[in-house]
């Protein structure tokens, strides 16, 4: 039993960090964009905000469940298979990229509008403006946000068991509900429940980290 | 050194269009500490925010340095900015960097390198007096602190002009005085042009040269700030004089005076003086010569960047003919004179 947890632990950490690593590389730029777009932002354009807003909004309607099902051909497409944790990356990355881009475009998009100014008025670049100031100055409600994406996508992962994503979810499902092994499924869930507070307390952690100077 | 030419803002909304700035013309000289007074929702901020086209006009131009900040690309413009340094009421502070980081933010922009950072950013820490703060997070400093900070950095591209944008209307009157004094002696000493909008007049009185008066997107009044104080024109100048100065009326007074002379009334006059004509006894003179009677009423002395000016409220009794040539004679001294009312002899 020991065995089949570390496992399925290591395949969930697997599956949750490197879809949250694809997902910050991606999930950023695209916050960025969706803040800086916005009307009255520096780079104001209505039309992309739009497009951008309206398809993030589409991929965060559909349930995960039917997300990952319909998703199967692309991610054949991706990784060559349609099982398993690589293969689970793929949905869980592209249903996680809009959550997370929303949580950064509202943390973006409370930085002062001062601050733009200020970096305006000494000849800041609209890319300057955002490496040297935009993100710096949002740097610990995005780290907020990607902690409870990390959070999100444990969940989301545990779902990806039911179509043979490996992982305590799948563990939990095959093992304790369809074999009617009880202990299973308290040790999966203390397990997912200890990870969880792993994550949020480094997240914590970092954000107090950014915090103490101000 | 700064020159606007009609310049309008036009703000559209969905159901209004709302006219911010309605042809401004102004200009400015090299050395100058300009103010721009006005009170809130004049457009005062609009105004400060075309001199660098944070705000873009939507007519007019903009000269700033021989350049026509107006008309060229983003890139020449970005350039141009580096000349003219800015601050804030807010400060407008990075949270994340310290107060070297900040001030050291216009030459990172640009490029420079640490050593060249180095060598520009300490001297104006010393000058603002920050030296001792340069490693400290702009949450643990105090309003004054932080704008001296933004001061610093406003300096740090060595530009020509600074501009203010209520820089100290969140500060207390004691900070306020320090941050004055800093910015008159970053004018004298980098032979800098500043240009600032406030609310206050005592911003004004403190360290302005000219002042324009904006009133509803409009310049009311433009002018030094000895006239403006001697002898305002448009209503509101008189309004923010008379808050400034504090010389207000008494209420009985004012209740007794009429518009229009009657046999009955003798005339209430604001009398202003200053530079050679506060130095000699004048009043004294046109007691004695006209056979008046001189009742002051109130009396203040301002002292207006070093010169001292006097405004004094006085009624005045005796003959029609000798009251107005008194007036005459005054005013032929360089006092102004303006006759408030006719209050009737009290019993």
């Amino acid at each position: 039993m020991l065995h089949d947890l570390l496992n399925a632990l290591q395949e969930t950490l697997f599956m949750v960090f490197t879809a949250g690593f694809f997902t910050f590389m991606i999930g950023l730029p695209l916050g960025v964009l969706l803040s800086v777009t916005r009307k009255g932002q520096f780079l104001a354009n209505p039309f992309l905000n739009k497009i951008f807003g309206t398809f993030i909004n589409a991929a965060r309607s559909i349930p995960y469940i039917v997300f990952m099902v319909a998703l199967i051909p692309l991610t054949r497409l991706i990784v060559g298979t349609g099982e398993g944790s690589i293969a689970a990356i793929v949905p869980l990355t592209l249903a996680a990229i809009p959550f997370f881009a929303r949580l950064a475009e509202t943390a973006i998009a409370e930085v002062p509008k001062g601050l733009i100014e200020a970096a305006q008025s000494v000849g800041a670049s609209p890319k300057q403006i955002i490496y040297k100031v935009l993100i710096p100055e949002a740097l610990p409600g995005i780290i907020n946000g990607l902690t409870v994406t990390l959070v999100h996508l444990v969940g989301y992962s545990a779902m990806a068991g039911a179509i043979g994503g490996g992982g305590l979810g799948s563990l939990a499902i095959h093992k304790g509900y369809h074999a009617f092994q009880t202990n299973y499924i308290v040790a999966t869930v203390v397990i997912l429940i200890c990870l969880v507070q792993m994550i949020q307390i480094c997240g914590d952690y970092i954000v107090h980290g950014t915090l103490k100077r101000q | 050194m700064i020159s606007l030419k009609d310049v309008e803002r036009v703000y559209k909304t969905s159901n209004a269009t709302v006219h911010a700035l309605k042809g401004i013309t102004l200009n400015v000289k090299q050395g100058e500490i300009f103010g721009i007074i006005g009170r809130s929702g004049a457009g005062k901020s609009t105004l400060i925010r075309c001199i660098n086209l944070l705000e873009r006009p939507t007519r007019g131009s903009v000269i700033v340095d021989h350049c026509n900040l107006t008309t060229i690309n983003k890139e020449a413009l970005r350039h141009a900015r580096r000349n003219i340094g800015m601050i804030f009421q807010h400060f407008n502070l990075l949270n994340s960097r310290t107060v070297y980081q900040n001030v050291a933010l216009p030459l990172e922009l640009m490029g420079l390198s640490k050593k060249e950072i180095s060598s520009t950013v300490h001297p104006l820490l010393e000058l603002t007096g920050l030296t001792e703060k340069a490693n400290e997070y702009p949450y643990h400093l105090s309003g004054g602190q932080k704008q001296r900070v933004a001061i610093a950095r406003a300096l740090v591209n060595k530009p020509k002009i600074l501009l203010c944008d209520e820089a100290t209307s969140s500060l207390d009157p004691k900070t306020t005085h320090s941050i004055l004094q800093l910015l008159r002696d970053i004018n004298e000493k980098l032979n800098l042009t500043i240009v600032l909008i406030t609310h206050e007049m005592e911003v004004i009185k403190s360290i302005c040269t000219e002042v324009a008066v904006l009133h509803q997107g409009e310049i009311v009044e433009q002018g030094s700030v000895l006239a403006l104080f001697a002898d305002p024109k448009s209503d509101i100048a008189k309004e923010f004089v008379k808050a400034a100065t504090r010389l207000e009326m008494p209420i009985a007074l004012r209740r007794r005076m009429r518009p229009q002379p009657t046999s009955t009334t003798h005339p209430v006059l604001r009398i202003s003086f200053m530079g050679q004509s506060a130095q000699e006894p004048f009043i004294a003179y046109v007691i004695q010569h006209y056979e008046l009677t001189v009742n002051i009423i109130q009396a203040h002395l301002e002292t207006i960047r070093d010169e001292a000016i006097g405004i004094m409220i006085v009624e005045v009794m005796g003959s029609a003919d000798n009251i107005q040539n008194a007036i005459a004679f005054l005013e032929s001294k360089g006092l102004h004179i303006e006759v408030l009312g006719h209050a009737p002899r009290s019993t």
